[in-house]
């Protein structure tokens, strides 16, 4: 049956037409390669000068909170791998914690180091590729191809571990379900020694760059007060002027036994929220050094729990299953009818690479959450975009879009 | 007679609970017992009347009237340092007792505390826009509205986000099936094609794991395959695929099943 092209009627489809006042509407995306995603942005232009911004969002909607409601605790798991899928181990667990929050369960030392080495490997991908497809959007190809080696060189690492190189689905509720592959420490190490040297090259080639300063510098201006109306978080915030990184501030895992800086500024322009995704950068690798000797003293204390023991919410290590009775009963209670949380709402903020993740889950007492609401950092990254855009030049639109770092798989959901 | 399956919540149920299961609670504890929280809630309670206030998992959740929450949000920005709405939402509570349950998740950075506003409307009541003073509830009231159908008070533009404008239904209700309704299983068809077209194309069938035996052009008849339009009796003769030229190519051997040699031996 042939498709009758002229059905599909337009509601804005790909209309630039001249009005009265010389108003031009510009149709940007949602094909767009530098949208980095399905974004659209109707532009109202006054020459190339931008009087009016209105994003439109929703292409990538998959309905995840409605799925959510559908799904036991440990289905939704993978489900969130498909939110920021640039750094899906962040997705996971912050979706872990809450449940564990809710349950009021304690995860394992070993378990929680391992957790951390994969969240910061996870910034430095998300890092890394934002780097590379901010780079190549404003032309720098030699960084994009730049970045982008680093990043196979963490994905492999993460392949080893979880099998997976996107959609990791790395983290279970109550711990990890696997301990870290015998490379695993020696890759992460080699990769860590060469990494300063790296960002010092992504630098070398940035930082005194001409065309780099006149796209990045005094473009995108976010003040404090518009960034913290609008709900901003992450580096978006960090750039803007407020130093506030929930690893830090509300420290969650092992956090607080682990020393970083947070880096921010006060200008709020691209350069910014540039030089900031640099610097964490190094405090990851930091915080991974750090990591690497919790775990290798966690070896030495013969720790190898990896779950939480909560037979009531958490099945048995795989041994116990094969070989005690009971322990193959719970587990197949868990596997067919799910978790039953405690009656009660839980909110639990988490620091992912793009800004706070939030998991707002509100259960009643059955396999199935009652309500969880996603709180991504990019939906509002995204929604800055219509205050933030105009009495800026269609060149800058790309710059900004690069730098606020959105990841449509999280702003629709 | 087909069990009843009540209407007005269709999402999944569990199939089996124990008949004595008592659902544990998450701990509440009062709110006297954190200094911060203590203070903000005289404070808040000092302006506006306060339902209910409880500490829950680190966070103080206070429950007010719904025409308060304009005022009680500035207060809270303006007096209290909560600078940030981190998120807002809905509950959906029409089964129960027809109401909506609005929740707004606030952020104070130099206390370090988060504070969860609530309070409930009824079913067809609108809430109060707070879009004025926290400019991120444009966008998230906007999603509510889109997914509950709770409209805004003052808002600049309420309209849907995330699905089309020209959509039929809220998804997040609980009346809402999860496959979605009538009006999604043809709102592509009927957009693309065009009304007429429903019966050739059939209605959008959005269950993944759905399998048609009778389906006669999809994978589910792989080596039974018959002529588009045959009427399915589930005794068509199989038709094996043959992927090879008879006789082989040039270098390559044609495969038989018969003169292959099976390795039964592990250690070979």
């Amino acid at each position: 049956m042939a498709q009758i092209k002229n059905r599909l009627t337009p509601f804005f489809e790909n209309i630039s037409f001249d009005r009265e006042d010389n108003e031009l509407i510009l149709n940007f995306g949602p094909q767009h390669p530098s949208a980095h995603g399905q974004l659209r942005l109707m532009l109202h232009l006054q020459q190339e000068m931008i009087t009016k911004a209105h994003p439109d969002i929703g292409y990538l909607h998959r309905g995840m909170e409605k799925m959510a409601e559908n799904m036991i605790y440990n289905e939704f798991m993978p489900t969130t791998d498909r939110m920021d899928y640039i750094a899906s181990s962040s997705n996971n667990y912050g979706f872990a914690l809450a449940v564990e929050k809710l349950i009021g369960l304690e995860v394992p030392r070993r378990a929680k180091v391992i957790r951390m080495m994969l969240l910061e490997i996870n910034r430095l991908m998300s890092h890394l590729f934002w780097l590379a497809t901010t780079a190549l959007d404003i032309g720098a190809m030699t960084v994009f191809l730049f970045a982008f080696r680093e990043r196979e060189y963490l994905m492999d690492i993460l392949e080893g571990y979880c099998g997976a190189r996107l959609t990791h689905a790395a983290i279970r509720i109550g711990g990890v379900p696997l301990d870290i592959q015998d490379d695993f420490i020696v890759q992460l190490r080699n990769f860590l020694d060469k990494l300063p040297q790296n960002i010092k090259d992504y630098e070398d080639l940035l930082d005194t760059n001409r065309i780099w300063l006149m796209r990045m510098e005094e473009v995108g201006v976010i003040p404090t007060d518009m960034a913290l109306s609008w709900g901003c978080t992450g580096p978006m915030l960090r750039a803007s002027g407020v130093a506030w990184d929930i690893r830090k501030e509300e420290p969650y895992e092992l956090y607080d036994e682990v020393e970083f800086n947070v880096p921010f500024s006060d200008k709020g322009d691209n350069f910014a929220r540039y030089r900031i995704y640099m610097e964490e950068m190094r405090e990851s690798a930091k915080i991974l050094y750090q990591t690497i000797e919790m775990y290798e003293k966690c070896v030495i204390n013969n720790e190898t729990e990896l779950m939480a023991h909560a037979p009531k919410y958490i099945s048995a290590p795989k041994l116990d299953i094969m070989t005690q009775n009971y322990s193959l009963m719970q587990h197949f209670v868990l596997v067919t009818q799910g978790m039953r949380p405690p009656v009660g709402e839980v909110y639990v903020a988490t620091e992912s690479p793009k800004g706070e993740l939030g998991f707002y889950i509100n259960s009643q007492g059955g396999p199935y959450p009652y309500r969880l609401k996603l709180r991504a950092p990019s939906f509002w990254h995204t929604g800055i975009l219509t205050d933030l855009l105009p009495g800026h030049y269609i060149p800058d639109v790309v710059a900004i879009i690069g730098t606020t770092n959105i990841v449509f798989g999280e702003v629709d959901r | 007679m087909r069990a009843y399956k009540p209407k007005d919540d269709v999402q999944a149920k569990a199939y089996y609970t124990d008949r004595y299961y008592v659902a544990p609670q998450v701990p509440k504890s009062d709110v006297s017992e954190d200094a911060v929280f203590a203070a903000d809630l005289e404070a808040i309670q000092a302006k506006f009347e306060v339902k209910e206030a409880y500490i829950q998992v680190e966070q103080m959740v206070v429950y007010i009237n719904a025409h308060d929450i304009y005022g009680v949000l500035k207060f809270m920005r303006d007096e209290l340092s909560y600078t940030q709405l981190s998120e807002m939402s809905a509950i959906d509570w029409l089964a129960k007792d027809d109401t909506f349950e609005i929740f707004y998740q606030m952020l104070s950075m130099t206390k370090r505390k988060r504070i969860r506003i609530k309070y409930f409307i009824n079913n067809g009541e609108a809430v109060d826009s707070v879009e004025k003073l926290f400019r991120c509830a444009d966008w998230s009231e906007r999603e509510m509205f889109d997914m509950f159908g709770i409209q805004a008070n003052n808002h600049p533009f309420m309209k849907r986000i995330l699905m089309p404008y020209d959509w039929q239904g809220n998804p997040l209700l609980k009346t809402y099936p999860l496959e979605g309704d009538e009006f999604a299983a043809w709102y592509e068809v009927d957009k693309i094609y065009g009304k007429e077209a429903r019966d050739v194309i059939g209605p959008e069938i959005r269950d993944t794991a759905r399998v048609d035996r009778y389906d006669s052009e999809r994978f589910a008849r792989l080596g039974h395959e018959v002529p588009k339009g045959t009427e399915i009796t589930g005794d068509e003769p199989a038709n094996p695929q043959e992927y090879q030229e008879e006789g082989g190519v040039f270098l390559i051997k044609k495969y038989t099943k018969e003169s292959s040699k099976i390795i039964d031996d592990p250690q070979r």
